[in-house]
């Protein structure tokens, strides 16, 4: 499950610098100008993908400043959307799809067997969240680990997965080139 | 009525055949693009008018009309936008996913002649946050385009200006609203405005949009280069024609997108894309016909739907996306519909009470009815709440939520009071 996010807690940083200020940079210019607003989604998924897969507090605060705009108009947006994650999580983010599509194929044993996986891996290496429908219903059940989908998936399945990722493994390495 | 090889305007829709622009070329999109600018703003809205085009997205808008709404004068303090909705997140539905890696040129030829035909210079694509790969391809595409001028200052010969940004979303349903969508593209919380003042009027950053789906843009070329004519022809009749990407997924055999005809019938296109229903056709209970908000259509039904806008309205559904969801007889049919509850009340963006409060307690009742603990009368106060959101938020989430929950009762009454009679029986026992 998905810690809930506080803004005050002991592991926020102090801190967030942009590692790729060209990325911001490009970010912003392909909105108009003076709508620089719009660019908060773009870099509040820099911001995940740079630190661990979580945005901080000091993130969100840096982008408000970069942006112009009230911090408290960044936090709004990060936390409406489901994909923000705005508090530390496991290295692999396992987002198991439970909507009926899915559920209709056996999504709810694809989620135990991803959730048992999970419990048996050191600590900080999944975690395991039930997402609503990820948009690949004719491959289902799909659950999607960060940024990669797999489809069409068996309890035995997605053990093996869990095992490849436990070991390190990409298994989307090849698709990737 | 099937489709026949020859009107298939997707013809790379599930892949071997490569979405790069040379084989997207070899397939016939950008042919003579700038001569189909060349006809004018107005010949191009005509013949998507003359086609019969009807919004691929769920609502079934005629396409031609809505870009009819944009000024004829651009005003330069104002420019104007088309944004492209690849927020695909109907339960069920899948075919844009399949357009944006497979036929992603398509869609770009589409947004350069749709948006010259309303007046813009520039399009956003909105796509759903989870689609990273399909970005992915959509974004190289993209390049590829204006790498060969098809994109840029002189969009693929023709003298108009034409870019494309793509947006990426976060995870939340409620941004395939067009006004939802415009106010997360501003860089503010995805929620509804109330309309009016129309996108056309004031989209955009204050500016005249149009917003329209990921499929209604990448037929516009096909439609454009064989003429209205041609796209009217398939179909049943001009308020139900054309080809449409449908879904199957569920208890089928073979779940696919597959492009067909409208007006095909719902147990060809099962049976003959899908492999038929798990079980045969007589093992089905009932189907879903166009994305989950639309109400399910039990087995007597489905003998005879037809798959257009006035068949399944006919039927006491709706097309919406054409994502048809399959359930056979093992389908506990009331968890089902309570686990779109569940999806209505995670994505309820909690702006409109009716919505916000409705949408949990419906979840909350099918969620005991599972189960059969409830009281018999409280399905008629279920149905009750169902009428106490439909029609109450500023957008139509709150229908969709409402929808499905109607359809159950409407045909399934009896199974639910069949549980709750059973649950007493047993604690009597």
């Amino acid at each position: 499950m998905k810690k809930p996010y506080d803004l005050t807690a002991d592991y926020q940083p102090a801190a967030f610098t942009f590692a790729n200020k060209k990325a911001v940079e490009e970010a912003i210019a392909r909105y108009p100008e003076g709508q620089q607003a719009s660019a908060v989604m773009p870099l509040l998924w820099i911001a995940q993908r740079q630190h661990d897969n979580w945005i901080p507090r000091a993130a969100m605060d840096e982008i408000a400043k970069i942006l112009s705009m009230p911090p408290v108009k960044v936090y709004e947006v990060a936390s409406f959307y489901t994909m923000y994650n705005l508090a530390p999580i496991g290295r692999y983010h396992v987002q198991c799809c439970g909507t009926t599509p899915c559920w209709l194929r056996g999504s709810e044993r694809v989620m135990a067997a991803c959730a048992e996986a999970a419990a048996r891996a050191p600590d900080g290496l999944f975690t395991v969240s039930e997402v609503e429908c990820l948009g690949a219903c004719t491959a289902a059940p799909v659950l999607q680990v960060n940024d990669d989908t797999y489809e069409g998936l068996t309890p035995a399945s997605a053990k093996e997965l869990m095992a490849l990722l436990e070991q390190g493994i990409d298994p989307k390495a090849g698709d990737k080139q | 009525m099937m489709l026949s090889e020859t009107d298939r305007i997707f013809t790379n829709l599930l892949g071997p055949g490569g979405a790069d622009l040379a084989s997207s070329r070899a397939r016939g999109d950008w042919d003579g693009t700038a001569a189909l600018i060349a006809r004018g703003r107005e010949a191009i809205i005509e013949e998507v008018k003359a086609s019969g085009l009807r919004g691929r997205g769920g609502a079934g808008f005629p396409t031609g009309m809505k870009w009819g709404f944009m000024p004829k004068i651009v005003d330069p303090a104002r420019p104007h936008y088309l944004i492209v909705n690849a927020d695909e997140s109907e339960p069920g539905t899948c075919k844009d996913r399949e357009i944006l890696r497979h036929e992603p040129h398509k869609l770009i030829e589409g947004a350069v002649l749709a948006g010259f035909a309303m007046g813009a210079q520039r399009a956003f694509i909105y796509i759903r946050g989870e689609y990273q790969a399909e970005g992915a391809a959509l974004e190289a595409a993209i390049h590829e385009a204006y790498a060969a001028g098809l994109l840029g200052p002189d969009a693929a010969g023709s003298g108009a200006a034409f870019d494309i940004t793509v947006h990426y979303g976060a995870g939340a349903y409620i941004c395939g609203e067009e006004t939802a969508l415009m106010n997360s593209l501003e860089g503010q919380k995805g929620q509804p405005r109330n309309k009016p003042p129309f996108p056309a009027g004031a989209g955009l950053y204050g500016c005249p949009t149009t917003i329209n789906n990921v499929e209604s843009i990448a037929v516009v070329p096909t439609i454009l280069r064989r003429g209205g004519a041609w796209f009217a022809g398939i179909g049943r009749n001009e308020k139900n024609c054309g080809t449409k990407v449908f879904c199957i997924s569920g208890h089928v055999e073979r779940p696919c997108v597959v492009e067909e005809a409208m007006g095909v019938p719902m147990k060809d296109l099962i049976e003959r894309h899908a492999g038929g229903v798990r079980g045969g056709w007589d093992n089905l209970l009932a189907v879903i016909p166009g994305g989950s908000s639309t109400p399910l259509l039990p087995a007597k039904i489905c003998h005879t739907a037809i798959m257009d806008f006035d068949g399944l309205k006919e039927a006491g559904s709706s097309l919406g996306t054409g994502a048809l969801i399959v359930m056979d007889k093992t389908t506990d049919i009331i968890a089902a519909i309570a686990r779109l509850s569940q999806f209505y009340m995670h994505e309820s963006c909690g702006q409109c009470t009716p919505c916000r409060e409705g949408t949990g307690w419906l979840w909350r009742i099918l969620r005991r009815m599972v189960d059969g603990n409830a009281q018999l009368d409280e399905i008629d106060l279920l149905w009750d709440l169902t009428k106490r959101i439909e029609g109450k938020t500023i957008c139509a989430l709150g229908d969709a939520a409402a929808w499905p929950v109607q359809g159950l009762i409407r045909h399934f009454r009896g199974e639910i009071e069949h549980r709750i009679l059973d649950y007493l029986k047993r604690g009597a026992a």
